[in-house]
């Protein structure tokens, strides 16, 4: 297995010290090149799951293993996308995407393959624009160009598209496909809209909230491009929604309390 | 209209009255002279250099002292926003002399090092440093998280976060602290001039009032007016625009 999620549990303290049970029993595995999505209602966790492996958050128990090496910390091996592109605005782009390149690669070989990920993200004539004279869509593509520049084996995403309008999401999802296709990364991707994970991954887990379980593990056997299956995504949708709905309504319930 | 056109405006009328009111003697000349009476003064302060040697030891003392201040605060607000400890007991410090108006420790650096450059250099030190301190430890503590974490991510860590992600993220902050650096210093630089001995702006500000020469008093307020305004619209205010605009904190 190219990655095992082995019993990960995570708890954190309310302001009372009594601990909250974010993530309970986490196990799964993921084969290389897989896209998988997360999915869930917001608070189930998913999110505090791809940090985990991202190696930015500490589980309370359990491990995660990646080619059979246990994660510690943040590293090159996984590439992260947030929800903001999170660019630094004192760098122009080229100088975004070749960050994570300086001091291992000289500046000609970084340069050239920075040239070849923004090409790849159709943003190859933006390398000497500043983040803040791009579109949120185009911020979000050259943090993608970022991320790959580094030829990490594992993309995590967590919500990368949500900030963004249909239209832009739409055409990033087309192009992440080619990206993945190109690239045969490993594809984390956390989501909490059901079409998104169907039109993208090749696995759905779907999470259930307080604590954060997975409920299923869904294989999406829809050939690709997906479009052309409309009933197919439909029947999927349906049957996925009906595991989140009890889900979606004991977060709404919830809200209502308050 | 113009704003430069509507100020341009305003001074020129203030010019008339005033002129208009010493000529029709409503005030003393030895109380308020007159914008002729003013600009003589100034020209014969320039035609004579004792005010271009004036502004340059001026300029000289406050690029010394200014400069000490930039470092010194930058390296003070480095270890307050890293240390807590720091923070809690030097922080606390820094805090009280802020509100300590630095002319009051020229006495004491008179003491120290005598009436001459270096107590005045301390005074313009003194002011300079605890402003800029405090808006760069601000400046690092109100670094987003995101970049950080998006820094990680990417490798980065200990030194080489802070030189390539945590110092640069707080650049708005330092600029405005030596925005305010600069004010306070210039301020700190006039009154400790007015104190000690010259050549200088403020030592020949003394020395006009003492003989009773009010038009070159008048005269000098005006020119330590002006540098400080041109200084802080013409040089800082557009620093501090672009990087506002740069880093997207203004569109």
């Amino acid at each position: 297995m190219f990655i095992e999620i082995n019993n990960i549990q995570k708890q954190f303290l309310n302001k009372d010290q009594s601990p909250v049970d974010v993530l309970k029993d986490i196990n799964t595995t993921i084969e290389k090149g897989e896209f998988i999505s997360i999915l869930g209602p917001s608070g189930c966790g998913k999110s505090t799951l791809l940090n985990i492996v991202a190696g930015l958050t500490k589980a309370t128990s359990g491990d995660i293993l990646v080619n059979n090496k246990k994660i510690e910390k943040p590293g090159k091996d996984r590439g992260m996308v947030f929800q903001q592109a999170a660019l630094f605005p004192w760098l122009n782009v080229m100088d975004n995407v070749t960050f994570p390149l300086k001091k291992e690669v000289p500046k000609r070989e970084a340069e050239e393959r920075a040239k070849k990920y923004l090409q790849m993200v159709q943003l190859g004539k933006y390398v000497s624009h500043y983040p803040h004279e791009l579109s949120g869509g185009m911020q979000q593509r050259v943090a993608i160009a970022r991320a790959l520049a580094m030829d990490p084996e594992i993309l995590l995403m967590d919500e990368p598209f949500g900030a963004l309008d249909e239209q832009t999401r739409s055409r990033l999802h087309t192009q992440l496909e080619t990206i993945w296709t190109e690239t045969k990364k490993t594809i984390l991707f956390v989501t909490h809209s059901i079409s998104e994970s169907i039109k993208l991954s090749d696995r759905i887990i779907v999470m259930g909230t307080k604590p954060g379980t997975i409920l299923q593990d869904i294989k999406v056997d829809i050939p690709r491009p997906r479009e052309e299956h409309k009933k197919k995504i439909i029947e999927l949708e349906e049957h996925i929604m009906s595991y989140l709905k009890t889900e979606i309504d004991k977060v709404v319930s919830e809200e209502l309390a308050i | 209209m113009n704003p430069n056109i509507k100020r341009l405006i305003f001074f020129a009328a203030v010019i008339v009255v005033w002129e208009l009111g010493s000529r029709l003697e409503l005030w003393l000349p030895t109380i308020l002279p007159s914008p002729t009476m003013v600009g003589e003064a100034l020209m014969a302060g320039f035609l004579d250099k004792t005010l271009i040697y004036d502004l340059i030891a001026s300029f000289q003392r406050l690029a010394i002292g200014l400069v000490i201040s930039l470092i010194l605060g930058a390296l003070l607000g480095i270890l307050l926003a890293k240390s807590k400890s720091a923070d809690e007991t030097i922080g606390t410090v820094i805090l009280a002399l802020q509100s300590v108006p630095s002319i009051v420790w020229l006495p004491l650096a008179i003491m120290w090092f005598g009436l001459n450059e270096v107590s005045v250099i301390f005074v313009v030190v003194l002011g300079g440093t605890f402003v800029m301190t405090l808006n760069v430890r601000m400046g690092i503590k109100n670094v987003s998280p995101l970049y950080i974490r998006a820094a990680q991510t990417m490798g980065s860590k200990g030194i080489d976060l802070f030189t390539r992600v945590i110092f640069p993220a707080s650049i708005p902050y330092v600029v405005t602290g030596a925005r305010l650096a600069w004010a306070f210093a210039w301020r700190a630089l006039m009154a400790g001039e007015l104190l000690s001995t010259g050549p200088g702006l403020g030592y020949t500000l003394r020395y006009a009032s003492d003989f009773g020469n009010m038009s070159l008093v008048i005269g000098v307020i005006v020119i330590i007016g002006i540098i400080g305004s041109i200084v802080d619209q013409l040089i800082f205010s557009k620093i501090e625009k672009s990087v506002m605009q740069r880093w997207g904190l203004e569109t």
